[in-house]
């Protein structure tokens, strides 16, 4: 190879760098060193004159090589390779040496940080001398995306990418779409109708002609790369012909088989052979296998004898569709925290303690009750509702530590509609802290809390027990420092959000990340809030993390809006730092292929392994298992990392 | 203590993989977390890469520790890598302590890319833990390698 001509490029950052960093004292060292060409320092080499600072000196100095010595490759890498690029130098060229976040942010003592940034300035010339420039792989893809769950945020997402023109599939594991705000009475902080602002969207859904609607289905297995997932779903058989039911409710009336409704949380019983609630998308009833009283052998069937379209079909069976779509939008939500964990509550035990979905359900002009709040025990009006905000949240010795979020503000809501509902009543609200940040939020609990009568009790309940007819709650009242004790008719428990439960397994099928509470994992928390670290997967809505109804939508179009950027490009680039095997040296033991957790590798009939470039993600473990050293990670090969390593441990 | 234990200065390169522990030392940066600057690091995709011959010559080139930093078991970004590198690691610390190395000379730790406390402590701790071990006996035999 012909002599390098490598540039460093040394930035103070303010001071952020050269305030532990002496500069002057790097440059002059690296000036010394064997195949720097050039060495600059610059204030802010970020900075537009910085940037141009790099590019003259490529041109002029003929530079084959950039070592940028400044902050971490996650911010800039990308500016000074764009850069480099401008200036006709390749920009897998250039690379950065993190002297900032590695190491004056980290140290100080002056002459200590000074040396070390030496060293890790050296490891980066060592890795590009030894690097090769590189073009980007160019992948075709799909038009196609798929959005996995049909609550507010799916709908949403599915909505944006279809209008914009593309493909969509959107799964559904439930028999209709909508999620859990189908379940709500109102929102807050405008008390309009859930259902009502919702079903619109689901019409939409149902409607739209690049929608593909699959409910009742499961994602089973997901392969590829972005731009070409290959996608596996199970279409579980509602033994129903969809195109055949009238929605007569004949079939409903007649099945002997009695389960608690999932729609109405319990409150009232559903048929084996259903439909959630009246508005459901798609509108038909289901027939659900596991509580029907057989269908192989066929033991009852009086649903099909009095079914006058024929629309049952006890021979229907699952489906497997295979798909492929570029991107993928993953819109789990939540579920509430199990109220069986709330023992010290009486959850499960305690009929008249119930959770803020029931209560929503008990509220809604659709629900069980006709809108009317009644004791689950003896359908009696309460006259005392007392609300306990953060049951299971913000309690890291027993529950959840994270605030849910939402429960301030529905709990107002809950309160105030009760009080609206029922005359003559009492609201009682047993909160830690109210959280209220949102547009009209702060007003809308200010109003509830001023002009509704609501009684907010600022507290932590310890005990909550049945007593003859009434509910007990045994707290204390942190302001006055009492013990209280108050007898109530009813409890309604602000429940914490969980991830949905189908979470977790969803995330091993994707090869995605989960955080430490189970909830989707973005890539960055605050600059990549709906991206993954999976190129073409994307999060969005409760899944994520405890959301409102604003946010969710919020998040369901930012994820569209990621989605439609991916599928209006020609090709999509890959990062070619990608594995090249050196047929020369091949033994053709084939270690390599079994340990390619992306099926990149493969033996060739010639008997030598083959890297497929655009499945290979990088990771270079087949590079540690390889026997022989045949497979090489370019541009951060064996030879590379032991030049790394040696100046990294060398003297001054 | 003899009097090269008196004046020594760990050597440590840590092995970071690029996606978690990495990004944890970002934020152990971006947060001002101080650790001492015995470590430096050389960052890898994945823990799954670190093989033998990066950790023996990084011994044989005079490191008195070294140190690789992966995602957490089930957090890796290539799916598996890291469950890799933790058996390689436990038969690379078994063949050190039969050629009468110190095991702990090589180290292995999960650090997240929000763990920039952890990555911290898991620092200052390693390079006492180095310090207290003394210098490595390779380094004292060592013959030079390179020019």
């Amino acid at each position: 190879m012909s002599s390098p001509r490598i540039g460093v490029f040394v930035c103070h950052c303010g001071l952020n760098i050269e305030r532990t960093v002496d500069t002057q004292s790097v440059s002059e060292t690296l000036r010394q060193y064997s195949g720097v060409a050039f060495v600059s320092d610059y204030d802010y080499m970020c900075s537009d004159p910085g940037q141009q600072l790099v590019s003259d000196a490529i041109r002029e100095h003929r530079l084959t090589g950039v070592v940028i010595a400044a902050c971490s490759p996650a911010m800039h890498e990308p500016t000074f390779r764009r850069a480099a690029d401008d200036a006709g130098l390749n920009s897998y060229l250039v690379e950065m040496a993190n002297i900032r976040e590695h190491c004056s942010w980290v140290h100080l003592d002056r002459a200590e940080a000074t040396a070390k940034a030496v060293k890790i300035i050296k490891t980066m010339v060592e890795k590009v001398r030894g690097n090769h420039p590189l073009d980007p792989v160019r992948i075709d893809h799909v038009d196609k995306c798929l959005v996995i769950g049909a609550g507010i945020t799916g709908i949403q997402a599915a909505l944006d990418v279809a209008d914009a023109g593309f493909q969509v599939l959107l799964v559904e594991k439930e028999p209709s779409i909508g999620g859990h705000m189908a379940q709500l009475s109102e929102t807050f902080p405008t008390l309009d109708c859930s259902q009502c602002i919702l079903t619109p969207k689901m019409v939409e859904a149902s409607r739209h002609p690049n929608i593909e609607l699959l409910t009742y289905s499961e994602v089973l297995d997901v392969a590829g790369y972005v731009g070409n997932y290959t996608v596996k779903i199970r279409k579980n058989p509602t033994y129903v012909d969809p195109d055949k039911c009238n929605l007569c409710g004949d079939c409903e009336k007649v099945c002997p088989q009695s389960v608690p409704s999932e729609f109405e949380r319990g409150l009232v019983d559903r048929k084996a052979i259903y439909i959630p609630f009246q508005q459901a998308v798609p509108s038909t009833y289901t027939l659900d296998e596991h509580s029907c009283l057989g269908l192989q052998p066929l033991r009852c069937s009086e649903c099909a004898k009095v079914c006058a379209p024929g629309a049952i079909n006890f021979d229907m069976q699952p489906e497997i569709l295979q798909e492929e779509v570029a991107a993928i939008i993953v819109t789990t939500g939540y579920d509430m925290y199990p109220i069986l964990n709330l023992g010290e509550y009486g959850g499960g035990d305690v009929p008249d303690v119930i959770d803020g979905l029931q209560f929503e359900r008990m509220l809604s002009a659709s629900g069980p009750t006709g809108g009317q709040v009644r004791r689950p025990s003896d359908g009696r009006v309460p006259k005392r509702v007392v609300f306990v905000q953060c049951a299971g949240s913000r309690d890291p010795e027993n529950h959840n530590a994270y605030c849910s979020k939402i429960c301030c503000m529905y709990t107002a809501k809950h309160a105030l509609l009760y009080r609206h509902a029922v005359p003559e009543s009492e609201a009682i609200i047993f909160y830690i802290d109210i959280r209220a940040g949102g547009k009209g939020y702060e007003e809308f609990v200010q109003n509830a809390t001023e002009h509704e009568q609501i009684q907010y009790l600022r507290g932590k309940v310890a005990k909550i027990y049945r007593e003859g007819d009434k509910v007990m709650l045994w707290g204390v009242d942190t302001l006055s420092g009492k013990k209280v004790e108050i007898e109530a008719d009813l409890v309604v428990l602000a429940l914490s959000m969980d991830p949905h439960p189908s979470t977790l397994a969803l995330t091993k099928t994707l090869k995605i990340s989960c955080g430490g509470e189970g909830f989707l994992k973005e890539a960055h928390p605050k600059l990549r809030p709906v991206e993954t670290l999976t190129a073409g997967i994307y999060v969005a809505g409760a899944g994520q993390g405890p959301k409102d109804i604003p946010e969710s939508v919020a998040q369901g179009s930012a994820a569209a809006a990621k989605t439609i950027a991916l599928l209006t490009q020609d090709k999509l680039s890959h990062s070619p730092e990608t594995v090249s095997i050196d047929e020369e040296i091949c033994g053709g033991c084939g270690v390599c292929v079994g340990m390619c957790p992306y099926t990149a590798l493969s033996l060739t009939a010639a008997g030598v392994a083959e890297c497929n470039e655009v499945l290979c993600e990088g990771c270079g473990t087949c590079v540690s298992a390889c026997p022989t050293g045949a497979a090489q990670l370019k541009n951060l090969t064996d030879f590379q990392l032991r030049e790394m390593i040696e100046v990294a441990l060398a003297d001054g | 203590m003899d009097k090269t234990h008196a004046t020594y200065e760990p050597r440590i390169v840590a092995f970071l993989c690029r996606w978690c522990s990495y990004a944890g030392a970002d934020l152990a940066g971006v947060s001002r977390l101080t650790y001492p600057a015995n470590i430096v690091p050389i960052r890898v995709n994945c823990s799954g890469r670190v093989d033998a011959d990066m950790v023996l010559s990084a011994l044989e080139k005079g490191a008195d520790g070294v140190l690789i930093g992966g995602c957490h078991p089930g957090d890796c970004h290539y799916v598996t890598g890291n469950y890799k590198t933790r058996r390689r690691i436990v038969l690379i610390k078994q063949a050190l302590s039969e050629v009468g190395i110190d095991p702990r000379r090589v180290h292995l730790e999960w650090i997240s890319a929000s763990e920039g406390i952890k990555f911290q402590s898991t620092m200052t701790s390693y390079t006492e833990l180095i310090r207290e071990l003394g210098p490595s006996p390779v380094r004292a035999t060592k013959a030079p390698v390179h020019g």
